[in-house]
């Protein structure tokens, strides 16, 4: 039956409702355009048959066929459109740089969607409050305390800050952070032994949480 | 709070360039209401941007302020707090217009373009601009991925009728601000009629978002 392909494409994203994004399905796409092409080429033939020797009888079949061509339009269209959402809601998930295995699954004109949504969205933050910028991707939760215990769930590796202190962020280390977001003390020890009060800047913490490197601790 | 809103007022000329002076708690307060009504409205509303660089500038104000404490001092912490606070308050009623904007980007365009001379705005430049790009970064990949492909006269989607409009009709809590006497509220199935009420001040209700928008633009209720 016409339209079958196009539809499974529909259920194929209905199937993951959780918003994680499947690779993208260049196969059935191409097929349903392929059957658009075919449905498209005997349409046309029967209107000039109908037309040259007034066939009127053609005439309902040329409706159906037009009817499914609609049809496929508007489901390859959902498709697309309803991955769309999905990649935008990784931006705000993920940051302007996404994994590795999330860009596999997109193809070449998503990721030139996407690369362009990035900077809109950036160039608008930065025309905020006339000129002077707003990173509105931060603060996603209202802020309930100063000082957050965190735990590190994943070996983070070092990493060095400014003052060229190294930090170790090891698996199950649980420390109390001050988070503090005076961008000029961005001084930050975490250490596996020791339980004591450190800062980080809060917009790295908020990624490190979002990223699943650190996790709040909530007692 | 105050004393750190009231220093920062104090040291700048930036009320010279409004019309209305107001304190800094007002313009706090007013950036709630936006905020909350923002939230809770089913469709973008007007849109406060001399409210967002007001309390933009407050907040650098503050930052200021802040950097001149001594550090360590108990009072740094509070206020670092409340920054906190105003600015995710900002950030949400920003980022809840944007998701707006996003979902019903067409038809938010053509509300603007058929906007009258006098009438306010609902976008401000920066979300116009960004709305356009969204538009038509939007349009260019589906024509560069499918709709190239298919038959002649089907290489175009109506973006009006493609995307959904904003569900006037769903149901929003209010409390009242101004009194309100004979609002209309339509029927909504057959059997009803449509009936009048009246809004006292202070009251809370639970009504089609529909009834009473232009109240909720005129500052008349507050969505809650």
């Amino acid at each position: 039956m016409f339209c079958e392909k196009a539809v499974e494409l529909i259920r194929e994203l209905h199937r993951i409702s959780d918003g994680q994004l499947p690779a993208f399905n260049e196969d059935g796409l191409r097929q349903v355009l392929q059957e658009m092409e075919a449905l498209y080429d005997q349409n046309q033939a029967d209107v000039n048959e109908a037309k040259s020797e007034g066939r009127a009888e053609l005439i309902p079949s040329i409706k159906v066929r037009h009817c499914c061509l609609l049809r496929d339009q508007r489901c390859v269209t959902a498709y697309l459109y309803d991955r769309l959402l999905r990649i935008r809601a990784l931006r705000w998930e993920y940051g302007s740089v996404l994994p590795a295995n999330v860009r596999f699954h997109m193809c070449a004109e998503e990721l030139q969607w996407f690369s362009q949504y990035k900077k809109s969205l950036a160039s608008f933050m930065r025309s905020l409050g006339g000129g002077e910028g707003l990173d509105i991707t931060q603060d996603m939760k209202p802020p309930k305390s100063l000082y957050i215990e965190v735990r590190c769930l994943k070996d983070h590796g070092e990493f060095e800050i400014d003052d060229g202190t190294v930090i170790l962020l090891k698996k199950n280390s649980q420390v109390v952070l001050g988070v503090a977001w005076d961008i000029l003390s961005c001084v930050c020890v975490m250490s596996v032994s020791l339980c004591p009060q450190h800062f980080l800047p809060r917009w790295k913490c908020e990624q490190l949480i979002r990223q699943g490197v650190l996790e709040h601790v909530v007692s | 709070m105050s004393d750190v809103l009231s220093d920062a007022g104090s040291d700048s000329n930036h009320d010279d360039s409004q019309e209305d002076v107001m304190t800094p708690a007002e313009l706090i307060a007013k950036l709630e209401e936006a905020w909350l009504n923002e939230k809770f409205s089913p469709e973008l509303l007007e849109n406060k941007s001399e409210v967002v660089e007001c309390v933009m500038e407050q907040l650098t104000h503050m930052e200021a302020n802040l950097q001149r404490v001594k550090k360590g001092d108990a009072k740094a912490s509070v206020h670092r707090m409340e920054i906190d606070r105003i600015r995710f308050v900002l950030s949400s009623y920003l980022r809840s217009r944007l998701q707006k904007i996003e979902k019903f980007f067409p038809h938010v365009l053509e509300r603007e373009k058929s906007r009258g001379e006098g009438e306010p705005s609902l976008l401000s430049p920066e979300e116009f601009a960004f709305a356009k790009e969204y538009l038509a970064n939007t349009e260019t990949y589906l024509k560069a991925v499918a709709l190239k492909r298919m038959p002649p006269n089907l290489q175009t989607v109506d973006m009006l009728k493609a995307v959904p409009e904003p569900c006037l009709d769903s149901f929003v809590f209010l409390r009242v601000k101004e009194r309100q006497e004979n609002i209309l509220v339509e029927p909504e199935t057959d059997d009803q009629r449509e009936y009048v009420v009246d809004l006292e001040e202070g009251s809370q209700h639970l009504m089609r978002y529909r009834t009473i928008a232009p109240l909720v633009s005129s500052g008349a209720v507050q969505l809650i």
